[in-house]
């Protein structure tokens, strides 16, 4: 922090992190044993230091605000960047399991924080496996959105369980989501695309937004926008398939109608 | 040099040992050990050894069984592990009634309280259900095929368990998670409600069990794991109700001192009609009991009893007063006998007081007296010496199985030159 006036990995026109200092690997393995650290629970996680403007000190913790979006596998962060000037009142996450990705999200919120004073604190990245951590960093139906935008789509059969929607872990999601919580999906590959869509519908906790309600909402919008990935796609003049759901009461599923709250 | 080092320690994780488990019938009509392959009953009731009946075949197991348990009714019993196969049987007539293969190894198994499905848990973290409706036992072994319920995330699931009232079903895993489940009304498409996280282990989860009281019929869980600690929880919100240390209690008891800093609790069994609840801890010779009041919701360490013993899994059938405790361990390295085990019970539980002194009874002591022995254990006498090198073996192949491994640089771009995919293209 220092040395930002001479740190080369900033432009020096902009301020904002380089993105060929952050070379990454397009993949990572979600299924490896992971060793960065994971809180115990969403209440060990320290607010603080992610918006140090919404909570001033670590001691009131869990009691002002809680996160309400989450982008999972935000890549170099262009929806969150979007989102925060949207929804300035709204904290966001992005999670990401690439290490220097992560970094460079990191470096690039700093950057606007420091260009734009007040504007970009409501937004901030962590490093996790989200196919395993989830539930550690929120709490049952605290999040009103969720983000999958341009997953990876591990084509091979073998390797669908390492698909970041899947029928099981949207068992997760759902749990993450509060009720009339958004989920959205969007992919340039027709296979994944269709995977999701029909992960979606088959999960009786979902169900799909309409068509006037999809026109309706600005988020819809950046998703091909806002995002790098979209970017690149609509460069080379390719397709997307987006697939946006609601997060529902599932209907008469269970023996006992009379559950404990 | 280096390289051989690290080739004989991949192949040491390759020989896994698998501990000796025990379970008990509900009202103590029978008592099941599994040490390796082998299963064996002895019936109390009619106080004579079982033979399993099983169209499949001389063995039912092919490899180390990896858990078994008893319906709460008392009329089903399961058996599971590393041959992929779950062998659901009657446990009055002792006939495997149904077969289901499962498409990866299987690490715990359960029976709902109405006896209706069996779910059983495999290494990759997903939940299977099979549905038992018009199987009464009556014709020969069916096969079965089990849908997926539930999955943890492509993580080892440790323990598995239904709530007492039936409504939810619990499962824990190595990554420190408890998810507590709705259990639906039509399992075979899946459970997709949770209920709850209990989140608070900082190591893997290593067993679940519930206490039971006629106050408390709902229950409360509690929860064993590598990180020495015993928690108790309220499943329905998910929150840590109180953290009970057992390494503090169980270190100096150690007569080797070993320095290894954790003491993993193995086991959890919690005694029927009391708030105890008895825990297998690792390295710690004997049972430590632990009380849990449920009026003020905290667990506590209540007494421990030394016995030279380290037993590898717990069971106690209801108002007997009886902890049934085994250790033993199968594909024992270095010793002229494959699978070992021992067979203790500890008497003296009565309501909620340990006034009388809890003590471990004689082999001709225990019900069913040393014809019981000689059925469950394979012999009348066993080497301790052979006990201790289980002990440790036990330790070696747990840490190997459920602890993160943790490499240096230097060797996790060694491990990155040694790749599998590469070396079989060679």
């Amino acid at each position: 922090m220092l040395e930002k006036e001479s740190n080369p990995t900033l432009s020096k026109s902009t301020g904002l992190p380089r993105k060929r200092f952050y070379r990454a690997r397009a993949h990572s393995n979600p299924l490896s044993d992971s060793h960065f650290p994971v809180p115990v629970s969403p209440s060990h996680v320290d607010f603080s230091l992610h918006y140090p403007q919404f909570f001033p000190s670590s001691s009131e913790v869990g009691c002002l605000k809680k996160i309400q979006f989450a982008d999972i596998g935000c890549g170099f962060g262009g929806l969150l960047i979007s989102l925060s000037t949207l929804f300035p009142e709204t904290l966001m996450i992005g999670m990401e399991l690439r290490d220097k990705v992560t970094e460079y999200v990191k470096e690039r919120i700093l950057a606007l924080r420091g260009s734009d004073p007040g504007q970009y604190q409501n937004v901030s990245v962590v490093r996790t496996n989200s196919m395993k951590y989830i539930p550690n960093y929120f709490e049952k139906g605290q999040l009103t959105k969720m983000f999958f935008l341009f997953p990876d789509p591990h084509f091979k059969e073998k390797n669908h369980r390492r698909r970041v929607i899947s029928p099981h872990l949207l068992d997760e999601y759902a749990y993450v989501l509060g009720v009339g919580g958004i989920i959205y999906t969007i992919t340039d590959v027709e296979e994944l695309g269709d995977w999701m869509k029909s992960c979606l519908e088959s999960h009786p906790m979902f169900e799909s937004l309409k068509e006037e309600e999809l026109e309706a909402d600005p988020v819809v919008k950046l998703l091909c926008s806002a995002t790098e990935e979209g970017q690149k796609v609509s460069r080379n003049g390719g397709q997307t398939f987006q697939a946006v759901f609601r997060r529902i009461v599932p209907t008469s599923l269970y023996m006992k109608t009379d559950m404990v709250c | 040099m280096e390289d051989n080092q690290i080739e004989e320690g991949e192949k040491n994780t390759n020989v896994e040992v698998a501990p000796a488990l025990i379970s008990v019938h509900p009202t103590q009509n029978s008592v099941a050990v599994a040490v390796g392959s082998d299963l064996r009953v002895y019936d109390l009731l009619g106080d004579c050894a079982v033979s399993l009946v099983d169209d499949s075949g001389a063995t039912s197991h092919k490899d180390s069984i990896r858990a078994i348990r008893y319906g709460a009714n008392g009329k089903l019993f399961v058996s599971a592990g590393d041959d992929k196969v779950v062998k659901i049987w009657s446990a009055e007539s002792w006939q495997c009634i149904c077969t289901v293969s499962s498409e990866k190894r299987v690490s715990a198994v359960a029976i709902s309280n109405d006896g209706q499905h069996v779910c059983f848990a495999d290494k990759f973290g997903v939940v299977w259900v099979v549905d038992l409706h018009g199987i009464d036992g009556s014709e020969a072994s069916v096969s079965k095929t089990a849908a997926p319920l539930l999955a943890h995330y492509c993580s080892i699931i440790t323990g598995l368990e239904f709530s007492p009232d039936g409504q939810y079903v619990v499962s824990a895993d190595r990554d420190f998670k408890i998810r507590v489940t709705i259990f639906p009304k039509k399992p075979l498409d899946g459970a997709h409600e949770i209920q709850s996280f209990c989140l608070g282990h900082t190591e893997f989860v290593s067993c679940l069990a519930f206490v039971i009281t006629l106050d408390y019929p709902q229950g409360f869980l509690v929860s064993g794991s590598g990180d020495s600690t015993v928690r108790l929880w309220d499943i329905t919100s998910g929150s840590l109700l109180d953290t009970c240390e057992v390494d503090a209690k169980a270190g100096h008891l150690e007569s080797n001192g070993s320095d290894e800093g954790y003491s993993t609790v193995t086991d959890l069994c919690a005694i029927p009609d009391t708030t105890l609840v008895a825990a297998a801890i690792q390295s710690l010779q004997g049972v430590m009991l632990l009380s849990c009041n449920l009026s003020t919701k905290t667990l506590s360490v209540a007494k421990v009893i030394s016995i030279n013993f380290i037993p590898t899994s717990l069971a106690s059938g209801s108002s007997t007063g009886l902890l049934w405790m085994v250790t033993g361990v199968s594909n024992l390295p270095g010793f002229d006998c494959p699978t070992v085990s021992r067979v203790k019970v500890i008497s003296g539980f009565n309501k909620s007081s340990l006034e009388h002194k809890p003590i471990a009874l004689e082999d001709n002591e225990i019900p069913g007296g040393t014809k019981l022995v000689e059925k469950l254990q394979g012999s009348v006498t066993v080497d301790e010496k052979v006990l201790t090198a289980a002990a440790e073996a036990l330790k070696a192949a747990m840490c190997n199985l459920l602890i993160k491994k943790q490499y240096s640089v230097e060797k996790r771009e060694f491990r990155k030159r040694t790749r599998n995919d590469r070396k079989t293209k060679q």
